[in-house]
């Protein structure tokens, strides 16, 4: 017992250096890439009228003058401390334009987990249960149409049907006043909340489904039934916490996935969060902005994969014993 | 490069492949989603042909006033005739796709086959390798590079290929790990057959029910990629016909001129569908042989 406790935190040390390690060179290559950039910064945010004194200033208040490498540590060091730079394209501090936006991305992303985490264990469950039965296959077919769909097509698809041409009672773009959180308009959640949710949804399901048929099949399963426990319990009991391990897993890279799926999402239905503002960023060529999204999401990223690898860990008896044994 | 190209259409061509794909094609699925594909591709192929013919007008030519419904379809927020742009919109969207796809699988099966065949330090050098590229998300890795290099065609080709490699690598990795241990594998380095070779007629001919299944959903993902890329207008640009800027450019006048938006969505989400269901129905028949043997 001591000895796989050891194992275990050997592996999630040696894993959480691994992530600290990938973050480092992430950051390396996003701050490479805006240095091949053409052009000055400086004069970027000025524009072109810019005196020389005013450019010089801005120079020496960006760091531009330092070496490389002292500008790397500058701006790592940024990202600790909240100094992320200054936006070309509104010449504000880039903490400043993104605080918001963070916020009322990590609502849309809560609020579509919130739904598509029970909803796609119930679904993968009952599929399970009614293995070969018209709800089976008609969830197997749904969840793999969905699966195959781009998320923009699902979103415009929603839309279409709820915004336009066949009912028209949900706002099909997010128009909260800037400055006013985006809760504050519930209706204007729902279309984008639903699209992310069902791009996500069915990998839980079909995973969630895989799994309760294995362990339907398995033995302590078939010795419950033949103790005469009731079928519900058996399924409650026995089954799902079992089936709910590797489940766990593809939820954690389903919540990783949606830091960068959340981006098109966001643009389809103009919705103040990271992902508009990265996709303007990235049509402005702001660099500064661009960098720190993309440093940001990566983290994200990064972590909840971590987490994911962790659940992966923790669930996992083969990979908790494998060098104990 | 081109070697390994070659190989593998070789290896599609002359091996398992043929009882592979006639497993997959026995099942219903499997012949839904030829259908769907085909049909796809065959507009997309046949549109830019048939075009000045067909509609009497070219995707970018100007017919007559904003949202007007001349024509079978009306026109978009330009002007322009809808069904010639939706006609001329598509083949680029799958050519950039196939050889996003194809240069994808080309970088991740060398990688992936090279590690696993070297085992030791240089396998563990280029997975770690793997793993940072893996850090960051497709799309965010694809921005940057877009924001750097500016939003072309060639830019779009390279950057979702380069991204689709490293996952192409794992499974090919993996693949080719449980094959390297075999006999024969052993019998070719006895007779001291070069490296490239044992992986190319050895190794490749017996990962391939794997690499295509791998193949076919880098495919799907490789064509919602491009047409999303083209829909946040940092893919294709202005004036070109392509279905996901037809998307973003109609997309305000869905209530007035629905098709502009609805043709371009249909046809994506049939050709996704279509894809994704060959390739489901590929690794239930590669599933199904292996378990039988």
């Amino acid at each position: 017992m001591d000895r796989s406790y050891q194992v275990i935190t050997r592996m999630i040390a040696k894993r959480l250096l691994v992530s600290l390690i990938i973050l480092f060179i992430v950051s390396l290559l996003v701050f490479v890439a805006t240095l091949l950039l053409p052009g000055d910064p400086a004069q970027a945010i000025l524009g072109q009228q810019a005196t020389p004194e005013r450019l010089a200033a801005l120079r020496e208040q960006m760091n531009l003058n330092d070496p490389v490498f002292v500008r790397y540590f500058t701006w790592l060091g940024g990202l600790f401390t909240g100094n992320l730079g200054y936006s070309a394209a509104t010449g504000g501090p880039v903490t400043a334009l993104l605080a918001d936006r963070i916020q009322s991305s990590l609502v849309l992303m809560g609020l579509a987990a919130l739904i598509s985490i029970p909803v796609g264990i119930i679904v993968g469950t009952f599929s399970a249960l009614k293995r070969g039965r018209a709800f089976d296959n008609a969830t197997t077919g749904v969840s793999l149409v969905l699966a195959s769909l781009p998320e923009f097509v699902i979103g415009i698809g929603l839309v279409a049907l709820f915004s336009t041409s066949v009912f028209k009672i949900l706002p099909s773009v997010t128009m909260a006043p800037p400055g006013e959180a985006v809760w504050n308009y519930p209706v204007q959640l729902v279309l984008p909340t639903i699209t992310l949710a069902l791009v996500v949804t069915p990998y839980i399901v079909r995973m969630m489904r895989a799994t309760m048929l294995e362990v339907l099949d398995s033995g302590f399963v078939e010795m419950a039934r033949l103790k005469g426990v009731p079928e519900r319990q058996v399924v409650l009991r026995h089954a799902v916490p079992h089936a709910l391990a590797p489940v766990a897993q593809v939820i954690a890279i389903q919540l990783a996935w949606m830091a960068g799926g959340v981006v098109v999402i966001e643009f389809l239905f103009r919705y103040p969060g990271i992902g508009q503002a990265l996709v303007d960023a990235v049509a402005n060529r702001d660099v500064q902005v661009v960098q720190a999204l993309s440093i940001l999401i990566a983290a994200a990223y990064i972590v909840v994969n971590l987490l994911a690898d962790l659940v992966g860990i923790f669930t996992n008896p083969k990979l908790r014993t494998e060098k104990a044994a | 490069m081109s070697t390994v190209d070659d190989a593998v259409e070789q290896g599609v061509a002359v091996s398992r492949p043929p009882r592979l794909l006639a497993r997959m094609m026995r099942q219903r699925q499997a012949k839904v989603g030829m259908v769907l594909t085909l049909a796809v591709l065959l507009v997309a192929l046949a549109g830019p042909l048939l075009l000045p013919w067909l509609t009497g007008h070219t995707s970018t030519e100007f017919t007559g006033r904003p949202f007007t419904d001349t024509g079978m379809f009306g026109t978009d927020n330009l002007g322009r005739d809808v069904l010639s742009r939706f006609l001329d919109g598509g083949l680029r969207l799958i050519i950039y796709a196939a050889l996003a796809t194809a240069l994808g699988m080309v970088v991740g099966v060398a990688v992936g086959m090279t590690a696993a065949y070297s085992r030791g330090r240089v396998d563990a050098l280029i997975m770690r390798g793997n793993d940072v590229l893996l850090a960051l998300p497709q799309l965010v890795f694809a921005l940057l590079a877009i924001t750097v290099l500016g939003p072309q065609g060639w830019v779009l080709v390279v950057v979702i290929g380069i991204t689709h490699a490293p996952r192409i690598a794992r499974v090919t990795r993996s693949a080719t790990a449980s094959v390297i241990t075999e006999d024969y594998i052993r019998a070719s380095e006895m007779y001291a057959v070069p490296r490239y070779k044992i992986l190319l007629t050895e190794v490749l001919p017996n990962i391939t029910g794997p690499l295509m299944v791998e193949l076919g959903l880098r495919m799907t993902y490789s064509i919602g990629f491009v047409a999303a890329l083209s829909f946040l207008g940092l893919g294709m640009q202005p004036p070109t016909a392509d279905w996901g800027l037809m998307i973003n450019e109609s997309r305000i006048a869905l209530v007035v001129q629905p098709w502009g938006v609805l043709l371009p969505v249909a046809a994506i989400a049939v050709l996704t569908v279509g894809t994704n269901l060959l390739t489901d129905s590929l690794a239930r028949a590669s599933a199904n042989m292996n378990a039988g043997n």
